[in-house]
C-alpha cells in the first residue's frame, strides 16, 4: 500500500480525448517527494526545451502534495507547474483552497494535462470516473460563476472546482487560475489552461488517504497544533503587525495599513507616500473593510484565517486574501473601497493582482508621456478610476491596446517601442514583482531576487527576519526560543547584523553568511512546495511550526519512507537543482538573474558579483548558474548533465 | 420506570467563528479510523460542514439518532433572508439523503463524543477547532431510566424497522425449516 500519497496520476490527452489512469514509481517518491518535486521531474523528462508554452506539448500539471490531505495542519496546496508563456521558463503558482485534498480523495495525486482541445471543455473526476465535458456553454463566465454553475449542473454541491474566467479563455499572461478563496496567480499558468481549451477541473473524492504509522503521526500533527495556538497568542515583538503572527501577512484581519502604503510604491512602482497613512485614512478604511468583510475564512485543516468573503452592494460577492486589497488601490492612487471593488471584477476575469494593477498603470504611465497616444486610449473615460475597470475590460478581451497590455510590460514595452522599455522597469526575468523600491542593498535579498526560480521574493523568503532589531537586548530575545535554526551560527548571524555600522547592509551579513541565510530560506520552500504545506505555516513567517527538525519525522511517518535531516536536505536540493536544469535547459543564465535596476538606491555592483559567484558555487553551479556535473551526479541527477553535455551545455 | 442523573456531553456550536475549515471532519474521520488515525476521509466524519461561501453559510453539524423513516417535515427556512432546506441542517442520517452515512456499507453513523478508554478531555473535534466554533459542554440532566438493549435486539430492531416484524418471522421460520429439513 502507498501511504500519504495515492500511487495514481490522471493522463488526460484532451487532443485525442483520452483519459488514463497510470501507477507512478515509489521509487520516484523517496527521490523528489511529491508536488513541485514530481512536477519538476515529469517537465524535465516530458517537455524538450524547445516547446513553446502555447504548444500542444506543454504539459499543464495540477498536483498535490505528498502530505496533502492527511491530518498535517495546513497542509492544502495544489501545485500548478507548466511552461510559462511570460517568462518562457518553468512556472509553479500553487494555491491553497480544498482542492488537492479533494483530488487525493478521489485517488489522484495529479492531474497531467497535454494536448489541446478543439472546443472548450472541463474536466469532471468524480472517484473512478472520469469525464471530458462540454463547457461551450460557460464560454466567457467568470472563475467563480462557472464553478457555481458546473457544481449545479453536476448536482454536487461537494465538488471542488478550479477555473479560468475570460482572462484565461484570451490566453492573457496574467491568467490566473480562481479556486474558492484561493488563486495561482503568477506566471499565466491560466493562460496556457485557456490555451489548451479547458475551462475547469472539478473534483469529488470520498477515498481514504493512509497513513503509514498512525499513532506517531498523529502526535507530532497534534504538537504542531498546540505550537501554533500558542504562537497565535504571542506575537513576535519588534517587527509590523503583518509580520508578527503565522499564515499569510493577515490583511484581511488588521486594517492597519501604514507599513504597505507608506513603504510600498504607489502606481507604476514608482512613488513612496510617507506621509499618506493618516487617522483620518485609518478612520475610512476601517469603516470600508468592516463593512465589507463578512467572514474571516480558511483553507482545508487550517485554523488561520488568511481569507474573507468580501460583500458589497450591487457586486456578486466573492473571496480575497493576502495583499490583493491593495495592489489595485495603489496602482491607481486610489482608495481601499476601490480595490475591494474592482479586485471583485478581476477575480472573476481571473487575473494575477499582483501584475495586472501594475500593467495599468504602466500604460497609464506611457499615455501621460505621450507614448501611448490619444487613438491607443480611444473610448476610455477621464475619471482616474474608470480607466483602471475600462484598461482591465480591454486586457482581459484583447481588445485594441488591451492585446497589447495582456502580454505584461516586458512584452507590451517590446511591442510599443518609443522607449516603452524604460517603463516597464519593475520586472525580473520578464515577470513584474512587488512594487517595492529601498535604499540600502540587502545582501541576503539582493541573492534571494536574483536567484529565485519562482521569480516572486514571497516564494523564497521567511525564517531570517528582514531587518535587524535596532538593540541587542531585542536581537538576544528574538534568538532565545528561534529552535526552528538548522545550526546554532544562524542566531550568532542575527546577533551581530546592526543597522548600522561595521555589521549592516550590505556588508553584512557577509557574502559566505549570505548564501546560507539565502539557502535555508529556499530550502524550506523547497520541502513545503514538495509536500503542498502552505508556506504560512513554514517558510514564510518568523518562527513556524514546521521546520527542518520536525519535518524528517513528520514526512517518515506519513508515509514509511526512511528521512532524517540530512536526507530532507538533500533531496530539497535534488528538488531545487532539478529545476534550475529545466530553466538552464531553455536558456537562462547569470544575465537574467537581476533586480531591477532601481531596487535599491544604493548598489555595489562589485559585492553584487561576488555575491552571486559565491552563492552559485554554495549551490553546486557553475558561475554561469548553471549546475556542475559533479554537483548533479552526488544529487542522483546523472540523467541530467549527461543531457546538459549533449546540449553543449556543460562542457564535457 | 425511575428518573436517574445522567451526564449529559454536548457540543457546543458557534457558526460565527466558524471558518470552513474542516479540520473537524478530517480529524473525526482520522480517530474513528481502526487503527485509530490510519486513515482519514470526512467522507465518513460523524460531523459535517454545511458550507455555501458564497451565501456565508458555515454551519457544523454531528451525527445524531437514525431514523428508520424518511421524516414528514420539509419545511423551507428563511435566515437572513434567503432560503433553506429543512433536511440541509437535519442531525439524522435516514434513507432519503446520503449523509452520516458509512460510505461502504450504508450502516448510520452517529457521533459518540469520542468514547475511549482513558476518556479524552475533549471529543477531536473540539480540541482541532482551536478558533472555538466548536465548544464541549456537560451537564447533569434527570432523564428516565433507560433499558439497555442487547445486541441482537437492536439488530432485529434495526431489521424490523426496515422489513417489517412480519417478514423478520417469515424469515426465521423458513430458516429454521430449512436447517430441520
Amino acid at each position: 500500500m502507498r501511504y500519504a500519497e495515492t500511487g495514481y496520476n490522471l493522463e488526460i490527452d484532451l487532443t485525442r480525448g483520452s483519459i488514463d489512469r497510470v501507477e507512478t514509481d515509489p521509487r520516484l517518491t523517496e527521490l523528489h517527494l511529491g508536488g513541485l518535486g514530481t512536477n519538476t521531474k515529469i517537465l524535465w523528462d516530458r517537455v524538450p526545451p524547445e516547446t513553446e508554452p502555447f504548444s500542444p506539448d506543454n504539459l499543464l500539471i495540477f498536483a498535490t502534495g505528498l502530505l496533502c490531505g492527511t491530518p498535517a495542519v495546513g497542509c492544502n496546496r495544489t501545485i500548478v507547474s507548466t511552461f510559462s508563456p511570460q517568462t518562457l521558463l518553468m512556472a509553479y503558482s500553487m494555491m491553497g483552497g480544498f482542492w488537492a485534498p479533494e483530488l487525493k480523495h478521489a485517488g489522484y495525486d495529479k492531474v497531467i494535462i497535454r494536448g489541446k482541445s478543439p472546443n472548450l471543455v472541463y474536466l469532471w473526476i468524480n472517484n473512478d470516473q472520469v469525464e471530458i465535458r462540454d463547457a461551450s456553454h460557460l464560454q466567457g463566465k467568470g472563475a467563480g460563476e462557472t464553478a457555481e454553475l458546473i457544481r449545479q449542473e453536476l448536482k454536487e454541491t461537494k465538488a471542488q472546482v478550479a477555473a479560468i474566467g475570460l482572462a484565461g479563455e484570451n490566453r492573457v499572461y496574467m491568467a490566473s487560475i480562481e479556486q474558492g478563496k484561493a488563486s495561482a496567480s503568477r506566471l499565466g499558468i491560466g493562460a496556457v489552461m485557456g490555451d489548451k481549451g479547458l475551462k475547469a477541473i472539478a473534483v469529488r473524492g470520498t477515498k481514504d488517504i493512509n497513513i503509514a504509522r498512525p499513532a506517531e503521526f498523529i502526535g507530532l500533527c497534534n504538537e504542531v497544533l498546540k505550537y501554533i495556538e500558542v504562537r497565535e497568542k504571542n506575537p513576535v515583538p519588534g517587527v509590523m503587525p503583518i509580520l508578527a503572527g503565522l499564515g499569510s501577512p493577515q490583511e484581511m484581519k488588521l486594517v492597519d495599513e501604514e507599513w504597505h502604503t507608506t513603504n510600498f510604491m504607489w502606481g507604476n512602482s514608482r512613488q513612496r507616500r510617507k506621509d499618506f497613512w493618516t487617522k483620518e485614512i485609518e478612520e475610512k478604511w476601517t469603516g470600508t473593510q468592516e463593512s465589507v468583510r463578512k467572514r474571516l475564512i480558511s483553507c482545508y485543516n487550517c485554523p488561520m484565517k488568511c481569507g474573507a468573503t468580501i460583500s458589497i452592494p450591487g457586486i456578486s460577492t466573492y473571496m480575497m486574501k493576502c495583499f490583493s486589497k491593495l495592489t489595485y488601490t495603489m496602482a491607481a492612487y486610489s482608495d481601499l473601497d476601490f480595490g475591494f471593488k474592482i479586485a471583485g471584477r478581476a477575480t472573476e476575469y481571473g487575473v494575477d493582482a499582483f501584475s495586472t494593477p501594475q500593467v495599468m498603470a504602466f500604460a497609464l504611465e506611457l499615455y501621460k508621456d505621450g507614448i501611448l497616444t490619444d487613438q491607443d486610449m480611444a473610448g476610455m473615460p477621464s475619471d482616474n478610476e474608470g480607466k483602471f475597470y475600462w484598461l482591465l475590460d480591454r486586457i482581459v478581451r484583447r481588445e485594441g491596446i488591451g492585446d497589447v497590455l495582456a502580454n505584461g510590460t516586458y512584452w507590451a514595452a517590446q511591442q510599443i517601442g518609443k522607449g516603452a522599455d524604460a517603463y516597464a522597469h519593475n520586472n525580473i526575468k520578464k515577470h513584474e514583482q512587488l512594487p517595492l523600491k529601498l535604499g540600502m542593498l540587502n545582501p541576503v535579498y539582493f541573492l534571494m531576487y536574483a536567484t529565485g526560480e519562482k521569480i516572486n521574493i514571497t516564494q523564497i523568503e521567511g525564517q531570517f527576519p528582514q531587518s535587524p532589531f535596532p538593540t541587542l537586548e531585542e536581537r538576544a530575545a528574538f534568538v532565545k526560543d528561534w529552535i526552528q535554526v538548522p545550526d546554532e551560527k544562524f542566531k550568532q548571524y542575527l546577533l551581530d547584523w546592526e543597522p548600522r555600522g561595521e555589521r549592516s547592509n550590505p556588508y553584512y551579513p557577509t557574502v559566505e553568511m549570505s548564501c546560507e541565510i539565502v539557502d535555508w530560506q529556499e530550502t524550506m520552500h523547497y520541502i513545503d512546495d514538495a509536500l503542498g504545506m502552505c508556506a504560512g505555516l513554514s517558510s514564510f513567517p518568523l518562527k513556524p511550526p514546521y521546520h527542518i527538525h520536525n519535518y524528517p519525522a513528520l514526512i517518515s511517518s506519513a508515509t514509511g519512507i526512511d528521512m532524517d535531516e540530512a536526507g530532507l536536505w538533500q533531496t530539497a536540493k535534488r528538488n531545487r537543482t532539478l529545476l534550475r536544469a529545466v530553466n538552464v535547459r531553455r536558456g537562462m543564465r547569470r544575465a537574467d538573474e537581476k533586480p531591477p535596476e532601481d531596487h535599491w538606491k544604493k548598489r555595489f555592483p562589485q559585492l553584487e558579483a561576488k555575491l552571486l559567484d559565491e552563492y552559485y558555487q554554495f549551490k553546486g553551479w557553475d558561475n554561469q548558474g548553471i549546475p556542475t556535473k559533479e554537483s548533479l551526479q552526488e544529487l542522483d541527477l546523472a540523467y541530467v548533465s549527461e543531457d546538459l553535455e549533449q546540449r553543449g551545455i556543460i562542457k564535457k | 420506570m425511575s428518573k436517574v442523573k445522567k451526564k449529559i456531553k454536548t457540543i457546543k456550536i458557534d457558526v460565527d467563528k466558524c471558518n470552513g475549515c474542516r479540520a473537524c471532519e478530517m480529524i473525526c474521520s482520522a480517530f474513528h479510523a481502526n487503527p485509530k488515525y490510519s486513515s482519514n476521509n470526512p467522507e465518513r466524519s460523524r460531523i459535517r460542514l454545511i458550507c455555501e461561501p458564497l451565501k456565508d453559510v458555515y454551519l457544523p453539524v454531528h451525527a445524531g439518532e437514525y431514523a428508520a423513516a424518511e421524516c414528514i417535515g420539509r419545511d423551507k427556512y428563511v435566515i437572513d433572508g434567503k432560503e433553506y432546506d429543512e433536511c440541509g441542517f437535519c442531525r439524522a442520517s435516514c434513507p432519503s439523503r446520503d449523509l452520516f452515512k458509512e460510505p461502504d456499507s450504508g450502516l448510520p453513523l452517529k457521533c459518540d463524543m469520542c468514547e475511549d478508554d482513558p476518556p479524552l478531555s475533549e471529543p477531536m473535534c473540539v480540541q482541532w477547532c482551536i478558533n472555538d466554533a466548536l465548544t464541549y459542554e456537560e451537564r447533569e440532566e434527570e432523564v428516565e431510566e433507560e433499558e439497555k438493549l442487547g445486541d441482537m435486539e437492536t439488530g432485529l430492531e434495526s431489521l424490523a424497522d426496515k422489513y417489517g416484524l412480519q417478514k423478520i418471522m417469515d424469515t426465521v421460520a423458513r430458516m429454521s425449516m430449512s436447517k430441520k429439513g
